[in-house]
């Protein structure tokens, strides 16, 4: 080493932070006929994959679902009914550009908002579903999805219907404001209403569930389930790391990480879902009556 | 090859005698029939007579034995539709605790016991059966959602007790027991406990505050294990039979005490000899049990078991004693 190296600046080592998916980095199944596994580099048809239900053949990786797919691979044929297809956000805050933003999503998508809800049958049994949507608006939570939601808890109550909330949010929708915010507090409260009348919750999140999401319906489960490698958590990881300082494990957040923390009652596979709910529900009928 | 304990020694080798002749006789000429079958009389009068005398601390050697059944052994041979649940939703999932839902003979039940290892790894895994707070949280998680969803609880208790760590006291051991004691007392549903194995001091009953509680006929519930007592009373660890002896610990005892309501008979040895049958004796009397205990309300449910345990303990009053009244 030369004197001189002594005054001259290392080179800043870059620093390598988890991805939050952004619209660029987006992990949709685009629409040509072979797609890339992000995770194992296999290219595969892309019929194939979704024949398989989104999950590579490969490494068993599972690619996000759209909520169309994740109702159709769950329910049975032709039981599906929508609730409130038709409820759109407003733009409260006056936000630049969201309206547009909005719209854009609506034609890239064909929905008119982050989240599903209905009811149908799973192995012949009648359930609520809400299933969140991260290719519209990452999943964020504004005003519409709040209410959809928590309309859907309400058709529950009324019914005696179990509710599935399928969840897939990067958290409270920016544009809205505290509107969005306080969605978790609309959400949970019609939970706590609906469980107290002995409503059965079933939450499963999917790829990814932060933020007010997460901090909301998605944890208030009476079983919580997450689908493997699903990102879940309340801050982001590089918040976190910028705050303490400190490099996070590799795992962390992930669904497998908050099983070993307590937070999950199983991690299932997504070929096992179907069967896995179907076999709660079952458990659930008639309330659990005693009969000799 | 399932391991022998000291006490049934005569009976192995008797066993190992027989088949040593039976073998003999069919490779060669000579006839052994009547030998054998003089043999085999004197085996199961030897069996009858070691079997239906087992001393205290043959039972503790037994309800500790590797093979023993654990809870999942059980919960596979007499529930359907078994889902474990995982998790405290607080800090942790404690792998020495099962828990989750089922079906008991089509009825929807949950079900919650300790679990032991089969092998080093798995019993490094589970921590040998012995819990931290957070499992015994996880178990009162499930226990209030049985109670919302009306489901009666069945616990299979089988612990050397909890765990005593640094980081159990850290999370609040004491208090996690306690609660549980205190949310079990008001439990709506039935709730039925069986011994299967050790029912060690508060790690036991931190998942045995039922309606009923049953032990299988060789397992043990005690407040210390032998070797805590006897390192207690005596300063002498070696001392453990003695105090196996001593303390009460055997499910005829504490039938005698008044702790327990049936003994469930074991198969013949042990209830490794068997696990499918073992089980079917569990599956009857759990039956009974619910049978009873599905006339009852809530509010007959919460009764019942306070009183069961009011009942218990023995007082006198020092005036009775001197004839004052």
């Amino acid at each position: 080493m030369q004197l001189k190296d002594l005054f001259t600046k290392p080179k800043p080592k870059k620093k390598k932070y988890a991805s939050i998916p952004s619209e660029q980095a987006k992990q949709d199944v685009p629409e040509g006929i072979v797609i890339k596994c992000p995770n194992c580099k296999k290219i595969m048809y892309t019929k194939e994959l979704t024949k398989n239900l989104k999950v590579c053949m490969n490494c068993s990786y599972h690619h996000q679902m759209n909520a169309r797919e994740r109702i159709s691979s769950l329910f049975d044929e032709n039981s599906f009914i929508e609730y409130d297809k038709e409820m759109i956000s407003e733009n409260p805050l006056n936000f630049p550009g969201y309206e547009e933003k909005l719209e854009k999503d609506r034609q890239k998508t064909k929905q008119n908002e982050a989240v599903v809800t209905g009811e149908g049958t799973i192995n012949g049994y009648r359930t609520s579903v809400a299933v969140m949507d991260a290719s519209f608006r990452m999943g964020s939570m504004g005003s519409v999805v709040g209410e959809k939601i928590t309309r859907a808890i309400e058709t529950a109550n009324e019914k005696g219907l179990p509710i599935i909330i399928f969840t897939a949010s990067g958290g409270a929708r920016m544009q809205e404001g505290v509107l969005s915010l306080m969605q978790m507090a609309k959400t949970s409260s019609a939970l706590k209403l609906f469980s107290d009348n002995g409503g059965l919750i079933i939450s499963v999140m999917t790829h990814p569930t932060t933020g007010g999401v997460s901090a909301s319906f998605a944890s208030l489960g009476d079983y919580n389930f997450a689908e493997p490698g699903a990102l879940i958590g309340f801050a982001g990881r590089r918040i976190i790391e910028q705050t303490i300082r400190e490099e996070l494990p590799e795992d962390f957040q992930t669904a497998e990480f908050l099983l070993k923390h307590g937070q999950l009652d199983a991690v299932i596979n997504r070929q096992d879902l179907k069967e896995t709910l179907g076999n709660i529900l079952d458990i659930h009928q008639a309330g659990g009556e005693i009969t000799w | 090859m399932v391991a022998e304990l000291e006490f049934e020694k005569p009976v192995m080798e008797l066993r190992e005698k027989i088949k040593e002749l039976k073998e003999f006789t069919a490779q060669s000429d000579v006839d052994l029939s009547s030998e054998i079958e003089k043999l085999e009389a004197r085996l199961e009068k030897l069996e009858n007579e070691i079997y239906s005398n087992i001393k205290p601390w043959d039972r503790v050697q037994i309800a500790r034995h590797a093979n023993r059944p654990t809870t999942l052994d059980y919960i596979e041979h007499i529930f359907t539709n078994f889902i474990e649940c995982h998790g405290d939703r607080y800090y942790g999932d404690d792998d020495a605790i099962v828990s989750g839902i089922a079906k008991f003979r089509g009825v929807p039940v949950t079900v919650i016991g300790h679990q032991r290892g089969k092998d080093t790894k798995e019993n490094i895994r589970r921590n040998f059966g012995m819990p931290h707070p957070e499992g015994y949280r996880k178990a009162l998680r499930l226990m209030k959602q049985a109670d919302k969803f009306n489901r009666p609880i069945i616990c299979f208790i089988d612990t050397k007790g909890a765990y005593p760590g640094k980081a159990a006291e850290e999370r609040g051991q004491s208090e996690a027991i306690a609660k549980n004691l205190f949310e079990m007392a008001g439990l709506s549903v039935p709730v039925i406990c069986i011994v299967i194995g050790e029912g060690g001091s508060g790690g036991a009953l931190a998942l045995g505050v039922g309606n009923y509680i049953h032990m299988l006929e060789n397992s043990t519930y005690s407040v210390i294990s032998p070797e805590g007592a006897a390192a207690l009373l005596w300063k002498d660890a070696s001392l453990a039979k003695k105090a196996a002896e001593t303390m009460k610990i055997t499910a005829p005892d504490l039938k005698e005490l008044g702790v327990v309501d049936e003994i469930i008979p074991e198969v013949k040895g042990g209830a490794h000899k068997d696990v499918g049958l073992q089980a079917k004796h569990i599956e009857e009397v759990l039956a009974n049990s619910l049978k009873l205990l599905s006339t009852m309300s809530s509010k007959e449910l919460i009764q019942h078991r306070y009183e069961k345990y009011k009942r218990i303990g023995q007082v006198s009053f020092a005036n009775d004693l001197l004839g004052v009244k």
